[in-house]
């Protein structure tokens, strides 16, 4: 290395040189494809699990899947976005099930048959909270609807942090403003088109209220100035269900994958798993199991 | 700023207790981003050279079309790469959506554009009567090309360092294409992400301060190569 290079060696000492980059090059190319797909050269198909962000964030997944995938084989590619996009993606066959948590929405596509074979797996309830001094007064209101609440919100002006994402949580939202009967907008209302978890650091910020699931609440509220102000309203349940594709009109989704996999979600081991889910970390559990209850109202 | 300190203090305590999930999540980073800037550059030399020498119709708009890619935004980048890559889209079949594969390409559009433009702006502060001289003391195609690549070394190895930076720090393309997948697509910069969504600030801050570390290294490494032989 260190000694100098002649002219005349030049054609020479390019034909050594010139692979060192190219091989390094090489080396990597291989890493990349080393990384394709860690368990695709197992014989099953992955499967693709397009889910709210709430079963994320909250764990839950990190769960579940790994109990799947030992009890099948099938490697899963679980894909934590919104409600809406999950059915999106479910719809138009980029996924193989979709676990999501917006009823009215679900029965749309059920509707057209896009999706099909939808199951209850589990609940748990939405929240409304607000900043401690609950400047519009939800706490003293005598009766605990989740609909008047927000009306009341409305009409003082209180500042409202808003999803804004077609997430589970946002089309529930809009669903209560539809029944206060109140078009949201203006200067009191905030929309932050992200997760719960950065919209409730926002609604802390700006002193607002916002409607959480109680999973991802309960995982902040030790650093948010936000408290529960309003409750147990039945039409703040929170209420998921799993779907799949059509596989006729979506002839690329792995069929037998996803039916596996939506078996298993309603099965006891995974309800069972749903029933414990959180308890040590909480104190509470951050989700109630439904295989084969009712269908609630 | 307490956050700050506690956070600090995890990220010690993750890289000391060798925290296997944290090392898996480093590694995979340094090899996806590796792979992206390692393309980039087999990729992004050729063109970027071909560009600075070449003359041809078209060669303007191309360059411009160069210089605008060096600031694509990585977010447009996953958008384009998700709809090639979906199973309704023409890539489909593929099934290469939601591994590291899609984001190895995700990056290398993102990098590829940044070597190329670098390289080309190497390429040409060499004055073109260097070139002319060498032709006439008899040099072959190809010893001219290689010999002006050693003279653009210096800037190269800057574009190797953006482009490589660019990526490794890169987190919309990253996300959408790859899902940010626990133990298969989950990178230093979607983990981050992730740590702060759940309000685990300090894992969070621990991860930022891997990645800045990481960054670090690989261009310090990459300076030295570059400096070694500076004058």
């Amino acid at each position: 290395m260190g000694q100098p290079r002649l002219a005349d060696r030049g054609r020479q000492g390019d034909r050594t040189r010139w692979p060192a980059p190219a091989v390094a090059g090489l080396v990597l190319l291989g890493l990349g494809l080393r990384l394709a797909a860690p368990g695709d050269g197992a014989a099953a198909r992955a499967v693709i699990l397009a889910t709210t962000t709430s079963t994320q964030d909250s764990g839950l997944l990190d769960v579940l899947v790994p109990l799947f995938e030992r009890r099948t084989g099938y490697p899963v590619r679980a894909v934590a976005v919104g409600t809406g996009a999950a059915l999106k993606l479910g719809a138009d066959g980029n996924a193989d099930v979709v676990l999501v948590h917006a009823p009215a929405l679900e029965r749309e596509y059920l509707g057209t048959g896009v999706l099909i074979d939808r199951r209850l797996v589990m609940h748990n309830d939405f929240v409304l909270v607000g900043p401690p001094a609950d400047p519009a007064g939800i706490r003293r209101r005598p009766a605990g609807r989740a609909a008047g609440a927000l009306g009341q919100i409305a009409r003082t002006g209180s500042r409202f942090v808003s999803r804004g994402d077609r997430s589970g949580t946002h089309l529930k939202e809009q669903a209560l403003w539809k029944a206060a009967g109140v078009v949201p907008g203006g200067d009191w209302y905030v929309e932050s088109g992200q997760g719960m978890g950065a919209t409730l650091t926002i609604a802390s910020e700006k002193r607002a209220y916002t409607l959480t699931d109680r999973g991802t609440f309960l995982a902040f509220q030790k650093r948010v100035e936000l408290r529960i102000v309003l409750e147990g309203d039945p039409a703040l349940a929170n209420v998921y269900h799993v779907l799949r594709p059509d596989p006729v009109r979506a002839p690329r989704v792995n069929v037998a994958g996803g039916r596996a996999l939506e078996d298993f979600l309603v099965s006891p081991a995974a309800q069972a798993t749903i029933e414990t889910f959180g308890v040590e970390l909480y104190g509470a559990p951050l989700f109630f199991p439904d295989a084969g209850k009712p269908e609630p109202k | 700023m307490a956050l700050v300190w506690d956070g600090l203090r995890q990220a010690l305590g993750l890289l000391a207790g060798g925290d296997a999930d944290v090392f898996g999540i480093t590694l995979r980073s340094l090899e996806i981003s590796g792979a992206a800037t390692c393309l980039s550059l087999l990729l992004g030399i050729p063109l970027g050279v071909a560009l600075a020498l070449g003359r041809f119709p078209g060669r303007g708009l191309a360059i411009s079309l160069v210089n605008t890619g060096m600031g694509l935004p990585p977010v447009v980048v996953g958008l384009f790469v998700s709809i090639l890559l979906w199973r309704s889209g023409p890539f489909g079949f593929l099934e290469w959506i939601y591994t590291p594969i899609a984001m190895v390409l995700a990056q290398l559009a993102i990098a590829a554009p940044i070597v190329t433009g670098l390289t080309l702006a190497a390429i040409q502060q060499i004055p073109d009567r260097f070139r002319l001289q060498m032709r006439g003391l008899g040099a072959s195609r190809g010893q001219l090309l290689w010999v002006l690549l050693r003279e653009a070394r210096l800037p190269m190895l800057a574009a190797a360092m953006a482009g490589f930076g660019g990526v490794i720090s890169e987190v919309g393309a990253s996300l959408m294409v790859g899902g940010n997948i626990r133990g298969q697509t989950r990178v230093l910069t979607t983990a981050t992400v992730l740590a702060a969504s759940k309000g685990n600030f300090d894992v969070a801050i621990a991860l930022s301060v891997l990645l800045l570390a990481i960054m670090f290294l690989v261009n310090a490494a990459l300076t030295w190569i570059q400096q070694r032989r500076a004058p």
